[in-house]
């Protein structure tokens, strides 16, 4: 059991968990209204991960998702509304509407998606890292990625370099069991995780996702070694999706009884009993912090409600960059 | 394929590709199937749904998220005598297996001097047009088609759908099946041809005089659309789907293009070294006398296709471009 | 039924090459046409698929009737309306601009002023012997096209003349309608063909027999040139006005069994090298005696030649073959009495005369007419 953080603290993390649990069933909503197209994956049951990861970082360090990434893009700091406008397909979204739902980058947070090819961020947060290196930053860079990217070439090649050359990244798998539809054991020869790593040299540790607590301790230990140690490091964080894989999914592959399981587990339910027992949070706090992040939403649904359209004639712009090297 | 001759079944574009994918598996024992939650989830477009629970996890291969390797291991599994049918999510992901599709599958019956034929069936969806940005949107039909060594096929009808994959097993060559996502939905009736489906011909879908609107995959919709609002007009357009883009069958266009003696290309793909490139280079090559006006193109702009919907609109051939394009090149200004 | 030539009005169907549901090429030949110059392959110019043929063999038709419909209906007969030997003109050529030495690739390229004309148009515009110089484009930016063409064909069409039922008629009304509307004047020349005969003979001890040359290539090459270089007898004239051709299609006067002639032509044989157009009159000559030739051939000639270079004749006193302006005739080539400095010695020589239309030119333009073509062949090697 991870130790209990002051009250503040412990605030600041249900509220970010709040705040992303709240966007994520308004795009449910609004996905279903047609107001969100394309593929939608959300992140609900999985907050504890990005938010707890989060605080371990600081505003020099680089991160790199996957298409799951809304909380991880709203846990960095990106205004809701700019995620949303994009989710509209607004150009007041933080890439002018372009990219949607699985590609959100914001480069002053230094936030590079938003990649929506399975184990497609690994070797570029590699590239990250060494650039950090390179330029003489002392920066770490944290990947975002599923236990199910770990099954391709590209995972198997990214630890191999970015251990061989060592370089400052922290590889966090969010292991929620099932890739798309096929289970882990399905998919993996080896389903600890944690063993695969062995054969990298690298450090690896495993963490209760649910747990935001616990994710944030694991992280912080491990960003200090990866900044400090200048070597790669590997968290995986167990944890479970509570919605389908994206809003086209009949959930075949899983049963109802063992998502309601996993519910009861959820990393917002499990901080706010701890922080009442602890009598550091009132139910009047939880409402209101619930009441909070329901109020931003909204904010962040009339902003990309009023968003403007990119003009068409600047379909081909930004094809190169324009500024000039 | 149940269909008798003379009867009509009416299915979509999904059910006639599950049930040309059931019937090859109830009738070729050495047929199966590798691919990404096409087993326990059922498919990602729901292609193979039901088809685990009736042919076992021998013949419906769940596969993990390692393209490269179970391409490969589909190779592999042919030369062993086997004959595979790949399914790639799409696409978008076949990019991690190019190697083995380009350096093993297309290369190895030339380069062991005919030893080794690689009897694949790989099926991928592809194309864009449902706002799922740009790393989902790929139509890399003319990039596949540029390999010697592959049959590239776009079965764009209910009966290609379903009879497709089966004239593909006739051959010993890895052969990608193109199914383009928004086409899963389509409703039509299949028909005895399916039983007749080939994948070297072209197929001209709606005859015409005047103009030659060749094309393949979903376009082929927006292009016998915009033959209907052409004819409206007066101008009667002969819509060509091309069907198979490798080895490209050029005779039935040519033959289009001296009959209408004009020629628009319509191709979902970037415009630039593409399908319609090759198609349009081919008539100049060998119908250019027959021409009465400039072939023309509408392709795909040049750019990751984007989210928004509007933008994605601006960024693919539309009917409307196709007729207002078609009319000017058919209609005359005097 | 196809326009064979400006006097052509009707033509009887000997034979069907095709049925329906067959599938034609264009190219190829799709029936046997039986015209008062001899039977004819008719040429089909479109792709498709035998729909209905409607016109029964042994039938005679009238010129523009429609003998056989392709796909459907769905393609219009065009490709058998009826032909104007109206020979298609050059376009001019483009204005070019002073290259730039320094920077070639950034010159910016020069503005084209070659008119718009589709490459199906022009093909059909040759065949249909349209003058794309009186056609406007209607196309995409003002080009020229098939439609275009076809509909100046139409307008073009000639006022139709009492049927004619047999070859010797057609001579007839042809060569009557020449005498009476055509003022001849009539030239003649002899010429040294000694010259000739030696690049001949040193040609053809260079190549296996099969592609030696015959004088009649050297003459025929000489013609053509030299009516390249004076238009004034290469072309048509028509409604009270001559309109001269740029380009030469050499009608080549033949004679077939039974007392018929035919002129097919040559096209464009003064850009044709010595060996091709041996090759051509060979191929002309089985054909029209095997009664095959392509419409696009008779309706053509510019100007005609008849030769009698291997017969027993001196001079040869042509008639013009309307609406052409001139017909060059060849006497047998053999040594006659030649001066030289005076003394008088046997040389090879050719007699080459000219009828040509006074209407269009004088006598005067006439000799110089034949004296280009006698200093051609005293230069064969530049032919």
């Amino acid at each position: 059991m991870s130790a209990l953080p002051t009250r503040e603290h412990g605030l600041h993390l249900l509220a970010e968990m709040l705040r992303i649990r709240c966007f994520e069933d308004r795009c449910a909503e609004l996905y279903s209204a047609g107001k969100i197209r394309g593929f939608l994956h959300l992140y609900n049951g999985e907050e504890g991960v990005a938010v707890g990861v989060m605080q371990a970082l600081r505003s020099e360090d680089d991160i790199a998702g996957t298409y799951r990434e809304h909380g991880h893009a709203i846990a960095r700091g990106i205004p809701m509304r700019s995620i949303m406008a994009e989710l509209y397909g607004k150009l007041e979204g933080c890439c002018r509407g372009r990219g949607g739902s699985m590609h959100i980058f914001d480069r002053e947070r230094r936030f590079y998606g938003g990649n929506a090819i399975v184990g497609g961020c690994l070797p570029l947060a590699v590239g990250l890292a060494l650039g950090a290196r390179l330029t003489g930053r002392n920066a770490v860079v944290v990947c975002f990625f599923g236990e199910g990217a770990m099954a391709e070439g590209e995972f198997h090649e990214s630890m191999n370099l970015a251990s061989l050359w060592r370089l400052p990244a922290l590889f966090v798998c969010e292991n929620n069991y099932y890739a798309m539809g096929t289970a882990l054991d399905r998919s993996e020869a080896e389903t600890n995780l944690v063993t695969k790593l062995s054969s990298y040299r690298m450090r690896a540790e495993s963490v209760d996702g649910m747990d935001v607590l616990a994710v944030e301790a694991r992280a912080r230990e491990l960003v200090d070694y990866v900044r400090n140690e200048r070597s790669p490091a590997f968290l995986e964080a167990r944890t479970y999706r509570f919605r389908a894989h994206s809003m086209y999914d009949p959930q075949l592959y899983r049963s109802k009884a063992e998502v309601k399981e996993w519910e009861s587990k959820g990393p917002i339910i499990g901080l706010t009993q701890r922080l009442k027992a602890a009598n550091l949070m009132s139910e009047a706090d939880f409402l209101q912090l619930q009441r909070a992040a329901n109020a931003e939403v909204d904010e962040a649904v009339a902003f990309a409600e009023h968003g403007s359209l990119e003009r068409v004639e600047d379909l081909t712009r930004f094809l190169y960059a324009e500024q000039p090297a | 394929m149940s269909a008798l001759p003379g009867t009509v079944h009416t299915m979509t574009y999904r059910e006639a590709l599950r049930q040309g994918l059931r019937s090859v598996l109830l009738t070729q024992p050495d047929v199966f199937v590798i691919g990404e939650d096409i087993g326990k989830y059922g498919g990602c477009f729901a292609v193979t749904k039901g088809l685990l629970e009736e042919f076992g996890e021998q013949r419906i291969r769940d596969a993990p998220l390692s393209e490269s390797a179970f391409v490969g291991a589909g190779i592999g599994a042919a030369l062993a005598g086997m004959r595979p049918v790949v399914e790639i999510m799409t696409v978008n992901f076949s990019l991690l297996a190019l190697d083995q599709i380009l350096n093993t599958a297309a290369t190895l019956s030339h380069m062991s001097g005919g030893q080794c034929a690689v009897p694949l069936i790989i099926r991928m969806a592809t194309g864009a047009g449902r706002q799922v940005a740009a790393q989902h949107s790929h139509s890399l039909e003319g990039w596949y088609s540029h390999i010697p060594g592959l049959r590239i096929v776009t079965p764009a009808t209910i009966d290609d759908a379903a009879g497709m994959l089966r004239a593909a097993l006739a051959f010993r060559d890895p052969v990608i099946i193109f199914e383009h996502m928004n086409l899963y939905n389509l409703q039509g009736e299949l028909t005895a041809e399916a039983e007749r489906a080939d994948i070297e011909r072209a197929a001209v879908r709606r005859a015409g005089r005047d103009i030659s609107l060749i094309t393949y995959g979903a376009s082929l919709y927006k292009c016998l659309a915009a033959a209907e609002r052409l004819s409206a007009r007066g101008v009667d357009a002969e819509v060509i789907d091309l069907r198979v883009l490798r080895p490209l069958d050029e005779q039935t266009f040519l033959a289009s293009v001296r009959k209408t003696h004009r020629a628009l290309i319509v191709d979902e793909g970037w415009r630039s070294v593409g399908v319609a490139a090759e198609v349009g280079m081919r008539i100049m090559e060998q119908a250019f006398y027959e021409l009465d006006a400039p072939v023309e193109r509408i392709c795909g702009v040049e750019v990751p296709i984007p989210y928004a919907k509007h933008m994605e609109e601006a960024a693919l051939p539309q009917i409307e471009q196709i007729v207002s394009l078609a009319a000017s090149m058919v209609k005359h200004a005097g | 039924m196809p326009s064979l030539g400006p006097d052509m009005e009707a033509g009887t169907l000997l034979q069907w090459r095709i049925k329906p549901g067959d599938a034609v090429k264009r190219g190829d030949i799709v029936a046997l046409v039986e015209t008062d110059k001899g039977i004819i392959d008719v040429e089909i110019f479109s792709d498709g698929v035998v729909d209905k043929l409607l016109v029964s063999e042994g039938a005679r038709v009238a010129v523009g009737t429609v003998l056989a419909q392709l796909n459907g209906g769905a393609a219009p007969a065009h490709e058998i309306i009826e032909a104007v030997p109206t020979p298609p003109v050059t376009p001019p050529t483009p204005a070019t601009s002073a290259p730039s030495v320094t920077s070639v690739s950034a010159a910016p390229a020069p503005e084209s002023h070659r008119r718009k004309i589709s490459p199906a148009a022009r093909a059909r515009a040759r065949e249909l012997g349209v003058d794309l110089d009186r056609v406007a484009g209607t196309g995409m930016g003002h080009a020229i096209t098939i439609e275009d063409v076809l509909k100046a064909a139409q307008a073009a069409k000639p006022a139709v003349a009492e049927p004619a039922h047999d070859m010797r008629q057609i001579i007839a009304r042809a060569m009557s309608r020449s005498k009476r509307e055509i003022p001849h004047y009539y030239l003649s020349l002899v010429c040294s063909f000694a010259k000739a005969r030696d690049f001949l003979d040193r040609y053809n001890a260079t190549v296996d027999i099969e592609s030696r040359l015959l004088p009649a290539a050297v003459l025929l090459k000489a013609v053509a040139q030299s009516a390249k270089a004076m238009p004034d007898f290469n072309g048509f004239y028509k409604a009270d006005a001559f309109k001269a051709s740029s380009d030469v299609h050499l009608g080549v006067a033949i004679a077939m069994r039974g007392g018929r002639l035919v002129a097919p032509a040559i096209l464009d044989a003064d850009q044709k090298s010595l060996p091709l157009i041996m090759t051509e009159l060979r191929d002309l000559a089985t054909r029209v005696r095997a009664g095959h030739m392509r419409s696009s051939e008779l309706s053509m000639p510019t100007i005609t030649v008849t030769s009698f270079a291997e017969e027993d004749v001196d001079f040869v006193i042509p008639v013009i073959y309307p609406p052409q302006v001139a017909i060059v005739g060849i006497g047998s080539v053999r040594e006659r009495p030649w001066v030289v400095d005076g003394q008088v010695r046997a040389e090879l020589t050719v007699p080459i005369s000219l009828a040509a239309d006074h209407r269009v030119t004088d006598g005067r333009a006439g000799s110089r007419f034949l004296a280009t073509i006698r200093n051609a062949l005293q230069a064969p090697e530049q032919l």
